[in-house]
């Protein structure tokens, strides 16, 4: 299925920020079998001093994009066109849930998708205590890890609320989760969380998701923003898939990828320092539509 | 030669030196004889009578008082604090077995470069099993966005510290490894400052090993890293944490030292992927920095997020190759204790070869067979987290969870390995060497054998690691081995590395050809921001002292707080925070403190005799606080306070050099001066204004005998405002001020543009043009309004060219 997306974000300044330098994680990639990026293309308005495009330890493209002046509004624009490949339904190879830590301890190499990099603490997820708690109430020993996985997203997805106004960016997991509510962010780290706490390993996918569903499907949650979800490691033989607690589903044929890590802070969409006296404030718009669908 | 006492026996102060059996000491071997390497010292000491030895180390404390060493000590209290805890008796040892020991480091050095540069890299000790990935991959310190980015100049590692001790076999082993920002070199030489007053005999014969051709080493070492790939110099620095960091004087006294500018995050930006240094002249290259800042906090775009210490892009520059950090970021990974638990076995795989001098002995319980060791032996372990990264007697509660140094029931401790014991290791519980310290004091003080480690440090030259012939010990009381942290009342001594003929005497000064003098001149702009505003906040004070002063002197004379002039003033301070009722103003107090706050951030450049002009300042201050009563009692407090507030200025204006850091102190001050006086003219000349008002601003002014010698009546607006305005010739008036401002302007860098006055010329001398031709009936209170909105505007523009 071919995707054409659009992302438009603009900062206004209240006063002039000067020095400004932001690190953007927004260029996708393509994801051998997974998705072909097949045109992308970020601009900023004003046009950056200087710019620059590096690879993380993850393989998300980061782009630098620095300013010497002053400005006092900035425009951030992504387009891209994705074919996104369809998906072989997921056929649960994976061991028991209690086995996981075996074959984690197997896997003896520090690249990025070993999964020892998403077992433990990161700055922006678990584990933590009540959302462990939480996690062993809905698995039980019988499970296998693919089965925990959806077990642990589902009954979030059943717990919390989705309510746009009650956190924001900085929200921290467990105050969502103490307080059963939250946007895709805050579902994703809960269940990051979560997983973790049971001995699963888990990390953050940033990407998009179709705007309107195909027709008779209802509109999913977080199709009007960047959208979030968790791709969890389910052993040697199926590897990571991925979850979206938000919605109740594994990542499917509507999902498109930017980045992905152990949490928010390694996929942060823009990540700036600005200097400026006052503050800020930023609006995001999003389209994600078929082509010749 | 006469022979000498070779045992304890009738030599004073030694009489109860008694070495615990089963450990080393270095004074006596095993038999109780005395190592000769000790016998001229120890020969010196005993000579010396007890009031001599007060004396002695008396010398050493006054210097390290004067020359303003302390030690920050991390509390609730902010920025305390501690006076240099020196032990002032040096550890001797000879320079043979020092050569013997740093060949041994300078093994494990290379093969800690080996191991930073595979976990950077390849990943081959993890894929082939000799690390475990948890260790790695869960350490805060191996930092993710430095995997595959190759070191500028080809080296991880260029500067080292290692934390040694004795075994009771009298040899030596390794207690930790410092490799991200090991700190300790300049104190090792403030010990030495120390000593070499206290101990003047000893240096007399040249047997010493001098520390200078460390420091050598090192700069050379630094400024080859840094020289740009043109084979142009580029600026060297300290990144330094600030002024928060327990270890910053240090920071301050090597950059001193060295001639290397002290930088903190904020001093650095990056354009093109280039480190630069912001100064007053504009940015400028930096090639190399001894960075003392941990990796995680050094830049808030790519490491945490939320540190505030850190350099936005100062990541993209390391990557880019344009920035070479001693030590790069990420090496802290190796302090992780669980490391020493693998480096014995690491040496043999990559190298062929076991360690030379090996480490303490360690147990990583993530392992089964380590862990029923470390289960069975739990009572002469220290057991804590694999990841921390303090050294075995910095440890803390927080970092021993069992063993000898805590109390842990048997059950929780097999519990506590069996479900976490990846994150766990085992530390064998030391012996330590003890060494002569004094104990005690008047009649009763004496040599007693105290526990000690040593602190050595290596860096990296194209001839190989080179290591301070010296060090510092770090001594524990005695019987407590476990007490030898700074932080927890462990005192510090000077190391002698001492030879059999007279050693070649290196200083600074006479260098080798590498060393490059700093171009005078180049001011950072943080630095000069900083003495911008104690120079304003300095000038504040003295305002607020005279006009709290003016308003107690009248409060004794008046009918009462009633009266209108007394009023003028309570209305006049009242916005600016200030209580004039209060006998010592909570506002003064504040002031100042925001002075000393400024002072506290370029500690490197400011003088200490500044420093101590300041403190004594808010000593008296808040001494003050308490006992002085309203009226009269406090006039004549301000008039002390404003002789020792002159003082200040004394020794700033009569002995500091006139580079640019002056002058910035000077603008600031001049400035706040200008404006002062406007503000209170405006007020103090209104036509509202009580009678009596105009004598107010003239002593507030200092200008009382002036106005009488020069205009020979009473005040008016007039000649109130010929003298405080428009007075050419009076440091008081607002004239002389801009006059001041102007002459100070035309000093800076970028004064003027192909010949014609730059950006803040040019908005000073439309202003002094205006106010030289002026007569005291032009300037009405819509003009002082509109001069304050002027000076405004020149500080603002001092900040635009100057602060950027």
């Amino acid at each position: 299925m071919l995707y054409d997306v659009k992302l438009r974000i603009a900062y206004a300044y209240t006063s002039p920020s000067d020095k400004t330098r932001l690190v953007v994680r927004l260029l996708p990639n393509t994801i051998p079998g997974t998705q072909d990026v097949l045109s992308r293309l970020l601009t900023f308005d004003p046009v950056p001093a200087e710019r620059r495009e590096r690879v993380d330890f993850f393989g998300n493209t980061m782009t630098t994009a620095v300013w010497h002046h002053p400005m006092q509004a900035l425009t951030i624009d992504l387009a891209a066109r994705f074919d996104r490949k369809p998906q072989p339904k997921l056929l649960d190879f994976s061991p028991p849930v209690g086995a996981i830590g075996a074959e984690i301890a197997s896997r003896r190499s520090l690249a990025s998708y070993a999964p020892q990099h998403f077992t433990a603490a990161s700055r922006r997820a678990g584990p933590d205590p009540s959302m462990t708690a939480f996690a062993r109430d809905h698995i039980g020993p019988e499970m296998t890890t693919f089965q925990a996985i959806e077990a642990i997203g589902r009954a979030l997805y059943t717990e919390m609320r989705f309510d746009a106004s009650a956190t924001d960016v900085g929200t921290p997991a467990q105050e969502a989760f103490a307080n059963r509510h939250g946007v895709c962010q805050d579902f994703s780290h809960v269940m990051i969380s979560c997983l973790r706490g049971v001995g699963i390993p888990a990390g953050y996918v940033s990407g998009f998701l179709r705007t309107l569903p195909p027709p008779g499907q209802p509109r999913l949650e977080g199709a009007d923003a960047m959208h979030a979800w968790v791709r969890a490691w389910a052993g040697n033989e199926l590897g990571w898939i991925e979850y979206d607690p938000t919605n109740a589903q594994f990542a499917g044929g509507d999902y498109v990828t930017v980045a992905w890590g152990r949490d928010y802070d390694d996929v942060s969409p823009v990540r700036g320092a600005v200097r400026a006296a006052g503050g800020q404030t930023s609006t995001q718009a999003v389209d994600v539509i078929p082509i010749g669908a | 030669m006469e022979h000498k006492a070779e045992t304890r026996e009738g030599l004073p102060y030694l009489d109860g030196y008694a070495p615990q059996s089963g450990v080393s000491d270095e004074l006596f071997d095993a038999t109780g004889r005395m190592r000769p390497v000790w016998q001229p010292f120890v020969d010196a000491f005993t000579g010396l009578s007890r009031a001599e030895i007060a004396g002695r180390f008396e010398r050493g404390n006054q210097y390290l008082r004067d020359a303003g060493v302390y030690f920050r000590q991390y509390s609730n209290e902010p920025l305390q604090e501690r006076e240099w805890p020196l032990s002032h008796v040096p550890v001797v040892l000879h320079e043979t077995e020092w050569e013997t020991i740093c060949a041994g480091l300078a093994q494990r050095a290379d093969l800690l470069e080996a191991v930073m540069a595979d976990l950077y890299g390849p990943g081959r000790l993890v894929a082939e099993g000799h690390l475990p990935v948890d260790l790695v991959a869960e350490s805060d310190h191996w930092l993710l966005p430095m995997v595959g980015v190759p070191p500028a100049g080809g080296h991880y590692l260029h500067v080292l510290a290692f934390e040694i001790g004795r075994s009771p076999d009298g040899s030596w082993f390794v207690l930790g490894d410092r490799t991200q920002a090991p700190s300790g070199a300049g104190f090792a030489l403030e010990n030495r400052m120390a000593t070499s007053r206290m101990f003047p005999e000893s240096f007399s014969n040249d047997r010493i090993h001098r520390l200078a051709g460390f420091f050598n080493d090192f700069r050379g070492a630094l400024d080859r890293l840094a020289t740009g790939p043109d084979g142009q110099p580029r600026r060297t620095g300290i990144l330094t944490p600030g002024p928060a960091n327990d270890a910053y004087f240090e920071h301050t006294y090597i950059a001193r030292y060295l001639g290397l500018m002290l930088l903190e995050g904020e001093d650095l930006t990056v354009q093109n992927g280039q480190a630069m240094v912001r100064t007053i002249e504009g940015p400028e290259p930096v090639g190399a920095l001894w960075r003392r800042i941990d990796g995680q906090f050094a830049d808030p775009l790519e490491f945490d997020p939320d540190s505030r210490i850190g350099t936005p892009g100062l990541m993209e520059s390391v990557a880019t190759g344009n920035l070479a950090l001693a030590n790069a970021l990420g090496s802290g990974v190796l302090e992780a204790r669980a490391m020493m638990a693998f480096l014995p076995r690491i040496s043999r795989v990559l190298t062929g070869k076991p360690l030379s001098i090996p480490n303490i002995a360690t147990w990583w319980c993530g392992a089964a067979k380590e862990r029923d060791y470390v289960r069975a032996n739990a009572g002469r372990m220290v057991i804590g987290p694999a990841g921390a990264v303090d050294l075995p007697f910095d440890w803390s509660s927080a970092s021993v969870v069992a063993g000898t140094l805590r109390d842990t029931a048997r059950g929780s401790l097999d519990e506590l390995l069996a479900t976490e014991g990846a994150t766990l290791v085992g530390q064998e519980a030391v012996n330590l060497s003890t060494t002569p310290a004094w104990v005690g004091d008047g009649d009763t003080g004496a040599l007693r054998p105290s526990p000690m480690t040593v602190r050595v440090f290596a860096t990296r030259t194209p001839e190989g690691w080179r290591f301070m012939k010296g060090g510092y010990a770090r001594i524990g009381p005695e019987g407590d081995a476990a007490a030898l942290a700074m932080q927890r009342g462990g005192t510090v001594a000077d190391v002698w590395i001492a030879a059999d003929a007279p050693v070649p005497q290196p200083t600074l000064d006479a260098a080798p050809a590498t060393f490059r003098r700093q171009r005078s001149g180049t001011l950072p702009s943080r630095a000069a921001d900083n003495l911008f505003w104690l120079g304003r906040y300095m000038e504040r004070c003295e305002d607020l002292i005279r006009l709290v002063r003016a308003y107690h002197l009248r409060l004794a004379t008046m009918e009462g707080p009633d009266d209108p002039r007394l009023k003028l003033i309570l209305n006049y301070t009242a916005p600016f925070g200030a209580d004039a009722t209060q006998a010592m103003p909570d506002a003064l107090l504040a002031r100042l403190s925001a002075a000393q706050d400024c002072a506290s951030k370029i500690r490197d450049r400011f003088s200490m005799d500044g420093w101590h002009a300041l403190r004594d300042l808010s000593q008296t201050m808040r001494e003050m606080q308490g006992t002085t009563r309203p009226g009269d009692d406090a006039a004549r407090a301000m008039s002390v306070l404003l002789r020792k507030i002159t003082g200040f200025n004394g020794l700033v204006h009569e002995n500091m050099y006139r580079f640019a850091g002056w002058r910035f102190l000077s603008l600031g001050r001049a400035i706040e001066r200008a404006d002062g006086l406007v503000a209170m003219l405006a007020t103090f000349t209104d036509e509202a204004a009580p009678a009596g008002a105009l004598d107010v601003a003239v002593e507030v002014a200092d200008s009382v005998m002036t106005h009488q010698r020069r205009y020979r009546v009473n005040t008016n607006r007039e000649t109130v405002v010929d003298l405080l305005a428009l007075d050419a010739d009076n440091p008081r008036a607002v004239l002389f001020q801009i006059a001041e401002l102007e002459r100070l302007a035309a000093g800076l860098p970028k004064a003027t543009e192909v010949g014609r006055p730059g950006p803040l010329l040019r908005q000073i001398l439309p202003l002094k043009a205006r106010l030289e031709v002026a007569d005291p009936a032009d300037i009405t209170p819509e003009v002082f309004a509109g001069l304050r909105a002027e000076f405004a505007a020149i500080s603002g523009q001092i900040a635009l060219t100057y602060l950027r």
